[in-house]
C-alpha cells in the first residue's frame, strides 16, 4: 500500500521502464506488421546488446564502445533475418516462429557459454548514471532521460515511415505482402530495413535499461522481451504508437502493482491485462480490424 | 487381401509392443536403476506424452496454443498434493510455513487421473473466452494464462494448498508404484511407458475417429469446416480440453519422475521446449513427436554431455567447457529447423505399410542393380 | 534428407560413446570418485564457482587418500546443477551414474533439496557444504552438512538488527520459490518479532531485475534495515538501486552476500552492508596465503573467484568439506557409499573453519558461532566484527 502514500518513485520507475519497453516493443510490432512473425529472438537481441556493451567497454573508451554496440547489434539483427528467417519465407508461419525460438535458444546459450553463466556488471555511463533528485524522490538521471529519448525516437521513426520512400514501401508491404511484391517493391530489402530499425531501437533500449538495472545475464532478455511483445499486442500489433502506449501502460502498472504489495503478481498482471484487452477488443487498442476473406 | 494385411499388421504391432515391454523388463532387471539410459527413457516417455498432447492441438486441430506448461503445472501439483501421505502433510517437513488444508490422500492411479481432470476443468474454463481468439492472439493468450497460473500457485494465500512457492516433495514417486495387490515394486521405466503409451493410444484412437476428422477439417479450413456443419467452438473446446487432460497427466508423471516439484519450473521456456519437440518430430505426426522427444531428451541429458567436459579438449583449445553442449545443441536445432522444416516425419506416421513399401522398393533397387 | 539426419545422430552417438570409453580408462592405481554438485551458472553461479574452488584447491593439496592400507587417487567429478531445482535431479543422476562414492554440495538449499531424493534412492551420501535450510537434511538420512542452519543464522541476524543496530522495523525481501532466502527470511522474522520488532515481508519473482519499487516500499514503510539474503546476482542490483535512491538504512544479509561480487558492487558507494558468514578471511593465515597463491597462479581460478584473490567463506567451507569426506572414507575403511554413509555420522574433523562434528538426528554440523562482517566501501574489503555465539 506504500504506493498511495508516496506515488512518485513508482511512477518515475514505471515511466522509465515503460520507455525502455517501448523501444523494444517497436521491433516486435514492426516485424509482426510486415512478416506476421512473433520474433521471439528480439528480447535476446536486446540482451546480447547488453553483453556486447559489457565486453566492449572493458577494452574501449565509452565514446567508442557505445556507437560500436549500436552498429554490431544492427548487424546482428540483419544477419539473424538473413540466416534464419529469409530461407523460410515461403514455409508455413509456424516454421518461421520455431526458427525464431531456435535463434533465441542459440543466443541465450552462446551468452551462457561466453560468460560462463555469471551475471556481468554493466558499465556505469557517466552523467546518465548519476543520481538526481526530483520532487523529493531520488533516482538515476537515466530515469528522466528515457521517456524523452523514447518519444524523440518514436517521432523520428514515424516521420521516417510517413515521408521516405522506404517508409512508404514498409507500409505497402505491411498492408499486402504479395501485391507489393508484384508491384516491384524489393520486399527483402524492406524486411532487412525493418530488422535494422528494430535492432537499433532495441540496442538503445538495452543501453538505457541496463544502465538502470546494471546486471546482464543470459536470461535477462526473456521476461522483458515477453512483456514487450505483450505491450505490442496490447496496443494493437502492427501499430507503432499503439506499441509505445502499451509499453508505457505496462511499465507503469507493473510498478504500481509492486507498490501495492502484490509483488507475486507483477509479471502475471501484465498477462491478465493483455487477456482482458484481447477479449474486449481482440485486435488491441489501436489495431486495425481484420476481416476474414472467404 | 486387404483385411489380411490389416490383420497381420495388427499382429505385428502387438508383437512389437510385447517385444518392447520385454526389452524394458530385461533392461530394468539387469541395469542399475540409476543408469542414465533408464532415466532418459523415463523422461523421454513423459515428454512424448506431452508432445503428442500438444500436437493434438497444434498439429491436428490447428489451434496454436502455448499453454502446455501451465496445464502440466496443474497436473503436477494436483498429483503431489493428493498422493502426499497424511502424516507428511500434518508434520512440518513439507508444509513448513503453512498448515496443509488438504486432508485427503489417494493412491497413485486415481491421483494421475484427477491430475488430468483438474487440468481439463481449468482448460474448459479458460477455453470459453480464449478459443474465440485467432492464431497468434490465441498463442499469446494461452501463454499468458500459463504465466498467471504459475503466479497463482506461488501466491502466499494459496500456501495451505500449494505450499506457497516452496518445493513439494515426499509424495509418492516412481519408486512407490507397486504391482497391483502385491508389495512388489513395479518397474518404474515400464510404468512410464505404460502410462504414456495408454494415453497416446487414446489420442490416436480419437484422431482416427470422426471427431479427429472434424479436427483436421478445422485445421485445414475453418470456414469450409463450418459450412460442412462442424460446430467450430464445440470441437475446438473439446480438442483443447482433451489435450490439457493429457498435459496434466504428463505433468503428474513428471512430478513422479522428479521426486520434487516446484511451480517455478513451469516457465514459458518449457512450453518452447515442447513446441520444439513437436516441430522437430513433424507437426501432425504422432510417431514423429514420440521419436523426437526421445532424441531431444537423450541429446539434452546424455549424448552431448561430453562436450561440457574440459578434459575432452583435443585440439589444445579451450573450446569445450561448461555450456558448450548447449551451444552445439541449439546449432543442431537451428540446422533441423532451417533445412528440414517439416521435421523428421512431416505429416506421416510410422506404419507397417510404409516399411513394406520401402522394403519392396529397396528390393527392386537391389534387383535393378544386379 | 532423413539419411542425413540419421547420419548426424549416428555421429553424435559414436562421439559420445567414444567419450565415455575415453573417460573410463583407468591408469593402474586405484581411484575413488568424489562428486561435486555445484552451480556454475544461473543465479548462484558465482557462489557455486567459489565453493568449487575450495574443493579444487583441497584436491590439489591432497590428491590421494589412504583407505584400509591402500592408496587411492581421488577423482573429482564436477557437475553443474545450473542453480535450478528442475535441473538438479538430472545433474544428481549424472553424478550417481559416474559412480561417485560420496558427493559434496550444493551452494543453495533449493537444489540440494531437489537433488536429495536422487542421491537417497541411489544410496550415495552427500555432504552439504553451505546449504543452510533445515529441510535439506530432514528426513533424508543420506544428506549431511557441515555448516550452521538458518534458524540459527536468522536468530543471529535478528539479534544484530534489534540489539546492535537498534532497529524495530525491518524490511525483508526474498526470492519467490527460493528455499534458501525464503527460509532464512522466515526464521529472521520469527526471531525479530519475538524480540518485539515489526517486519514488512515481500517477495520478488524469478527473472526480476527492477528492484526500485522494493527499495521504495522499504523507504516508504519507514523500515530501519533492509534484510534480503538473496543470490549475489540479485544483490548487485539491489545495492545499485538502493544507492541510486539514496537510502540511509543499512542492508543486512546472510552467508550468500559474503562474496567479492558484493564488495565490487559496494566499493566507493555510500552504503552500509553487514553479513553473517562461516569463515572470516584471516582466521587461518597459512590457509589464506596458500590459497591466494594458488588462485593467483591460474587465470581460470582467478576468473572463477570473481577476478581477485579475496578468500570467500564458501571457498574455505568447500576446502573443509573435501577433507571431511576423506576423513569419513578413512573411517569407513572403504569406498563403498553405504559404508561411508555409516561412517559419516561419527566422523570428526577440525578444519580451517573450526571443528566439525555432526548431530545424530539429521546429520547437521554442531556449530554455534557465526562471523559478522561489514563492507568497507572505501577500500572494497571486509571488516570483521565480533563473532556471535549462541548456546
Amino acid at each position: 500500500m506504500q504506493f498511495l502514500q508516496t506515488p512518485l518513485p513508482y511512477l518515475l520507475a514505471g515511466i522509465s521502464v515503460g520507455g525502455q519497453y517501448a523501444l523494444i516493443a517497436i521491433g516486435y510490432t514492426m516485424v509482426y506488421g510486415i512478416l506476421r512473425l512473433i520474433n521471439f529472438a528480439h528480447g535476446d537481441v536486446f540482451m546480447v546488446a547488453g553483453m556486447f556493451m559489457v565486453f566492449l567497454s572493458a577494452s574501449l573508451p565509452l565514446g567508442l564502445a557505445i556507437p560500436l554496440v549500436l552498429v554490431i547489434t544492427v548487424l546482428l539483427g540483419f544477419l539473424i533475418e538473413r540466416a534464419a528467417y529469409k530461407p523460410l519465407r515461403d514455409a508455413p508461419r509456424m516454421s518461421v516462429m520455431i526458427s525464431a525460438i531456435g535463434v533465441s535458444y542459440l543466443l541465450q546459450n552462446c551468452a551462457l557459454y561466453f560468460t560462463g553463466g555469471l551475471a556481468k556488471v554493466f558499465p556505469q555511463i557517466p552523467w546518465i548514471s548519476d543520481t538526481v533528485e526530483v520532487f523529493g524522490a531520488v533516482t538515476k538521471r537515466v530515469t528522466l532521460i528515457t521517456p524523452v529519448l523514447t518519444v524523440a525516437l518514436v517521432i523520428a521513426l514515424v516521420l521516417f515511415i510517413r515521408h521516405t520512400k522506404i517508409g512508404m514501401a514498409m507500409r505497402a508491404v505491411a498492408k499486402d505482402f504479395e501485391t507489393s511484391r508484384l508491384m516491384g517493391i524489393k520486399v527483402n530489402s524492406v524486411i532487412s530495413a525493418t530488422f535494422i530499425i528494430g535492432s537499433f531501437l532495441a540496442a538503445v533500449g538495452s543501453l538505457l535499461y541496463f544502465t538502470n538495472y546494471a546486471s546482464v545475464t543470459p536470461t535477462s532478455g526473456g521476461m522483458p522481451g515477453l512483456k514487450c511483445f505483450v505491450a505490442a499486442v496490447f496496443g494493437g500489433i502492427g501499430s507503432i504508437p499503439g506499441a509505445v502506449i502499451g509499453a508505457f501502460i505496462i511499465g507503469i502498472c507493473e510498478n504500481i502493482i509492486k507498490g501495492m504489495g502484490w509483488t507475486t503478481f507483477s509479471d502475471a498482471f501484465t498477462f491478465a491485462l493483455l487477456i482482458v484487452i484481447l477479449l474486449v477488443k481482440p485486435t488491441g487498442l489501436f489495431g486495425e480490424k481484420a476481416t476474414d476473406k472467404v | 487381401m486387404n483385411s489380411l494385411t490389416q490383420k497381420s499388421d495388427r499382429a505385428l504391432t502387438a508383437a512389437a509392443l510385447a517385444a518392447l515391454v520385454a526389452v524394458l523388463l530385461i533392461m530394468e532387471m539387469t541395469m542399475k536403476s540409476t543408469s542414465i539410459l533408464l532415466t532418459v527413457l523415463k523422461k523421454g516417455a513423459i515428454y512424448a506424452l506431452v508432445a503428442v498432447s500438444m500436437n493434438l492441438l497444434n498439429g491436428f486441430t490447428g489451434l496454436f496454443s502455448l499453454g502446455q506448461a501451465g496445464f502440466m503445472l496443474i497436473g503436477a501439483y494436483t498429483y503431489a498434493i493428493l498422493t502426499m501421505p497424511m502424516e507428511v502433510k500434518l508434520s512440518s517437513s513439507v508444509y513448513k510455513y503453512y498448515d496443509c488444508a488438504v486432508h485427503v490422500e489417494t493412491g497413485i492411479l486415481p491421483a494421475l487421473l484427477l491430475a488430468g481432470v483438474a487440468a481439463a476443468v481449468f482448460a474448459a474454463l479458460i477455453g470459453l473466452p480464449v478459443l474465440r481468439l485467432k492464431s497468434d492472439y490465441l498463442a499469446i493468450a494461452t501463454l499468458g494464462f500459463a504465466e498467471i497460473l504459475r503466479a497463482l500457485f506461488q501466491w502466499d494465500a494459496m500456501g495451505p494448498i500449494t505450499n506457497g512457492a516452496n518445493v513439494m516433495r515426499q509424495y509418492k514417486d516412481l519408486t512407490d508404484v507397486k504391482v497391483p495387490f502385491t508389495d512388489i515394486r513395479f518397474p518404474p521405466t515400464l510404468f512410464c511407458f505404460l502410462a504414456a503409451g495408454i494415453c497416446i493410444g487414446i489420442i490416436v484412437l480419437l484422431i482416427n475417429s470422426s471427431y479427429g476428422r472434424a479436427f483436421k477439417a478445422i485445421r485445414d479450413d475453418e470456414v469450409a469446416a463450418e459450412a460442412m456443419g462442424i460446430n467450430l467452438f464445440r470441437h475446438k473446446e473439446m480438442s483443447f480440453v482433451i489435450s490439457s487432460f493429457f498435459a496434466g497427466v504428463s505433468g503428474a508423471l513428471l512430478a513422479m519422475f522428479q521426486y520434487t516439484v516446484q511451480a517455478a519450473q513451469f516457465k514459458t521456456a518449457m512450453t518452447y521446449e515442447i513446441l520444439l519437440i513437436v516441430v522437430i518430430g513433424g507437426i501432425g505426426s504422432i510417431s514423429g513427436s514420440c521419436i523426437s522427444s526421445f532424441l531431444f531428451i537423450a541429446c539434452n541429458e546424455w549424448l552431448l554431455r561430453f562436450l561440457d567436459e574440459s578434459s575432452n579438449n583435443i585440439l589444445g583449445m579451450n573450446l569445450l567447457r561448461s555450456g558448450f553442449r548447449k551451444v552445439v545443441f541449439s546449432i543442431v536445432i537451428m540446422i533441423i529447423v532451417l533445412f528440414f522444416p517439416k521435421g523428421i516425419m512431416g505429416e506421416r506416421e510410422l506404419s507397417w505399410k510404409r516399411f513394406r513399401k520401402r522394403a519392396s522398393r529397396r528390393g527392386k533397387e537391389a534387383g535393378a542393380d544386379e | 534428407m532423413k539419411k542425413a539426419l540419421a547420419l548426424i545422430l549416428c555421429v553424435c552417438m559414436a562421439l559420445s560413446l567414444a567419450a565415455c570409453g575415453g573417460g573410463s580408462s583407468a591408469s593402474g592405481s586405484k581411484t575413488v570418485t568424489i562428486g561435486v554438485f555445484e552451480p556454475a551458472s544461473g543465479d548462484n553461479g558465482a557462489g557455486g564457482k567459489q565453493e568449487t574452488l575450495g574443493v579444487q584447491y583441497a584436491n590439489s593439496v591432497q590428491p590421494t587418500v589412504d583407505i584400509g592400507g591402500e592408496t587411492y587417487n581421488v577423482v573429482v567429478k564436477y557437475v553443474d546443477n545450473e542453480s535450478s531445482n528442475d535441473k538438479a535431479s538430472s545433474a544428481a543422476a549424472e553424478l550417481v551414474n559416474a559412480g561417485c562414492s560420496v558427493v559434496l554440495g550444493s551452494y543453495g538449499s533449493g537444489v540440494s533439496i531437489a537433488g536429495g531424493p536422487t542421491f537417497e534412492n541411489a544410496g550415495i551420501p552427500v555432504v552439504g557444504i553451505t546449504c543452510t535450510n533445515p529441510a535439506v537434511t530432514e528426513g533424508n538420512s543420506y544428506y549431511f552438512r557441515i555448516c550452521f542452519l538458518d534458524p540459527f543464522q536468522g536468530t543471529v541476524l535478528a539479534n544484530y538488527a534489534f540489539n546492535k543496530l537498534g532497529v524495530t522495523k525491518a524490511y525483508c525481501l526474498n526470492k519467490l520459490g527460493d528455499d534458501y532466502s525464503g527460509g532464512l527470511v522466515n526464521y529472521f522474522i520469527e526471531a525479530f518479532e519475538k524480540l518485539g520488532g515489526e517486519c514488512v515481508h515481500e517477495e520478488f519473482p524469478d527473472g526480476n531485475s527492477d528492484f526500485t519499487s522494493y527499495v521504495a516500499n522499504a523507504k516508504a514503510a519507514g523500515c530501519g534495515v533492509f534484510f534480503s539474503p538473496v543470490s549475489t546476482e540479485a544483490a548487485q542490483l539491489i545495492i545499485d538501486q538502493a544507492v541510486a535512491q539514496g537510502v540511509t538504512f543499512p542492508l543486512l544479509a546472510g552467508d550468500t552476500w559474503d562474496s567479492n561480487v558484493i564488495l565490487q558492487a559496494a566499493q566507493g558507494k555510500n552504503v552500509n552492508i553487514t553479513v553473517t558468514t562461516f569463515y572470516p578471511e584471516g582466521a587461518d593465515a597459512a590457509f589464506d596465503t596458500n590459497i591466494k597463491a594458488w588462485i593467483n597462479g591460474d587465470a581460470t581460478n582467478k576468473a572463477n573467484n570473481g577476478g581477485d584473490d579475496t578468500v570467500a567463506a564458501v571457498t574455505a567451507m568447500g576446502y573443509d568439506a573435501y577433507f571431511f569426506a576423506l576423513a569419513a572414507m578413512q573411517k569407513a575403511g572403504s569406498t563403498d557409499p553405504a559404508k561411508i554413509m555409516e561412517a559419516l555420522w561419527s566422523t570428526e574433523y577440525t578444519g580451517v573453519t573450526g571443528p566439525i562434528a555432526l548431530d545424530q538426528t539429521n546429520g547437521d554440523a554442531i556449530r554455534n558461532t557465526a562471523y559478522v562482517k561489514q563492507v568497507d566501501t572505501a577500500s572494497g574489503s571486509w571488516i570483521a566484527l565480533d563473532p556471535v555465539t549462541i548456546g
